[in-house]
């Protein structure tokens, strides 16, 4: 067992507890994006940064991937943290800001202002979606391309892949394209795919960035859309 | 944790994925791209996935899904090169080869990229044609050198050349001198690098006659060994963005004394360098 302190309360947790489950088990919320139970820690969205050591030494790390240690001192809610989350939701929030997932998140920690410029990306890099296709679904069907600017998810060589268990996990976890699952509100969602609205990949090119890699999609199916993009 | 991972079941993915880039570099250099088909077999040959195999192809610089032409030129857009001009020269080299960055001329002779920093930032703006460095380009050189790689380079070159003379190289990075004259190998001073291979870090000493490759080190190195090479004083790794015509394995950069830059196999026991004095004094 390992004894750590979590604002101030001391606490005893197995080894290789991260400071995410420690801070959780007491109690103490840490908002986080890229992080799910059931699929290794990534540690893409620093959203869950918390404040270990003290005085000069102190540092800002992601909890999710943070192991617990002996001793340490952690504050998940100072003002460093406080300013740190706040920036960080603030720049997902103009990446991505018709992401209900970060909206909710904005509202919740009292961003109020947005000083950079909206991009509405459908995509954060998360990984969620990537990790969910190899670590739960065994699959890997999509995965991580490109580096830098250029980086992406998706299938190899953008295409049909016939590995692809067309589960849906990958639209299920992702936090900018969860909108595409209101079927029952078609006009706020984004696909809209299944209640009948329009194909996606009319404006885009199937496969690419559309974090959808269902096929033959749904809206396709529906539509017999005559783009000859899905429907096969 | 609290999760039971399956994939850690799969053995090994970690170790497969170890051995996909010397097998990716194999490809590249015989097709001079890597051609989809052959990926499919890679990924069904050796177990793994097409994403991974993907992921990796599309993540290093020095692979390419699309055909590439005869010569590769490359201009740097480091931050170095970039305040030096870089970007001038590239547009200059779309102009006369009229093709964007990234793209092969029709004639299919011509592969033009840009990419960040070559490793001799003092130098910029770098200019590499076919792995042969051309150092402080100018708008008007550009011409020159297209030229210079189309009708081939008259260059010193690798294993088979016997000239034998003392040369004496400072850093492509901080341009301070790498010579160590407290070291004699040769009857010469020797250059001196900090390197790093496995988990061992220390010093290596290179004779610095060229043609001659005495090598002592802190440590043994195996043979065939990688090892990273670093400035001693500041501290960057010299490292370019080309590879050995022998071996493929990185090259070493370092800017020659009076012009010029010197490229050296990072890998031991390979004889594999490269020799292009005078730069972009060429045109
Ligand atoms: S739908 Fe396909 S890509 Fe998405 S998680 Fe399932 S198997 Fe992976
Ligand atoms: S597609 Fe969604 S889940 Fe996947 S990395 Fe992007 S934002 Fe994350
Ligand atoms: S939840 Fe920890 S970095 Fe994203
Ligand atoms: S910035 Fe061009 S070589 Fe480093």
């Amino acid at each position: 067992m390992i004894s750590l302190n979590i604002n101030g309360l001391d606490v005893s947790v197995e080894e290789g507890t991260t400071l995410l489950e420690a801070a959780k088990f007491l109690g103490f919320p840490i908002p986080t994006l890229c992080h799910m139970e059931g699929l290794e820690p990534y540690g893409a969205c620093r959203l869950c940064v918390v404040e270990i050591g003290e005085g000069a030494g102190a540092k800002l790390v992601t909890s999710c991937t943070y192991p617990a240690q002996e001793g340490l001192k952690v504050r998940t809610t100072s003002k460093r943290v406080a300013k740190a989350r706040k920036m960080i939701i603030e720049l997902l929030l103009a990446s991505s800001p018709q992401s209900k997932t970060i909206q909710d998140l904005a509202a919740k920690y009292e961003v109020k202002q947005q000083r950079f410029r909206q991009e509405f990306e459908d995509c954060i890099l998360c990984g969620l979606c990537v990790r969910m296709c190899e670590e739960q679904m065994v699959a890997k069907a999509i995965g991580f391309r490109g580096r830098g600017q250029e980086r992406s998810i998706g299938t190899p060589f953008d295409k049909k892949s016939d590995v692809c268990r067309l589960c849906g996990g990958c639209m299920f976890v992702c936090p900018v394209c969860t909108l595409r699952c209101t079927y029952n509100e078609p006009d706020k969602a984004i696909c809209g795919a299944c209640s009948n609205i329009s194909a996606p990949c009319l404006d885009k090119d199937k496969f690419d960035d559309m974090m959808c890699y269902l096929d033959p999609c749904a809206a396709c199916e529906i539509e017999k859309q005559p783009c000859g993009k899905g429907g096969k | 944790m609290t999760n039971i991972n399956v994939t850690d079941l799969e053995n090994s993915s970690k170790q497969k994925k170890g051995r996909l880039i010397p097998i990716l570099d194999q490809i590249q250099a015989k097709f001079g791209y890597l051609p989809e088909e052959e990926l499919r077999q890679v990924s069904t040959e050796y177990g793994i996935s097409l994403v991974d195999i993907y992921g990796v192809a599309t993540f290093y610089r020095a692979f390419s899904l699309k055909p590439r032409g005869k010569h590769l030129i490359s201009v740097c857009l480091g931050t170095a090169c970039h305040v030096r001009g870089g970007p001038t020269i590239a547009k200059e080299i779309e102009q006369q080869l009229n093709v964007k960055a990234g793209e092969t001329t029709a004639d299919k002779e011509f592969t033009f990229e840009t990419v960040n920093c070559l490793g001799a930032c003092a130098l910029g703006p770098i200019v590499v044609i076919d792995g042969h460095y051309f150092s402080s380009v100018k708008v008007k050189d550009v011409k020159g050198i297209i030229e210079t790689a189309q009708n081939g380079f008259d260059k010193i070159d690798s294993v088979s050349d016997q000239k034998v003379f003392p040369i004496e190289v400072s850093c492509a990075r901080c341009n301070h001198s790498l010579m160590d004259s407290r070291h004699i190998v040769d009857g010469h001073a020797v250059i001196k690098v900090t390197i790093s291979f496995g988990n061992k870090h220390g010093w290596l000493v290179l004779s610095s006659v060229y043609g001659r490759d005495k090598v002592e080190s802190q440590y043994k190195i195996p043979d065939e060994q990688i090892v990273q090479m670093f400035c001693p004083h500041c501290h960057s790794e010299l490292i370019g963005g080309t590879t050995c015509s022998e071996c493929v394995a990185p090259m070493v950069p370092m800017i020659v004394k009076g012009g010029g830059v010197v490229q050296i196999c990072s890998r031991s026991g390979c004889k594999g360098h490269l020799l292009d004095l005078g730069g972009a004094s060429i045109g």
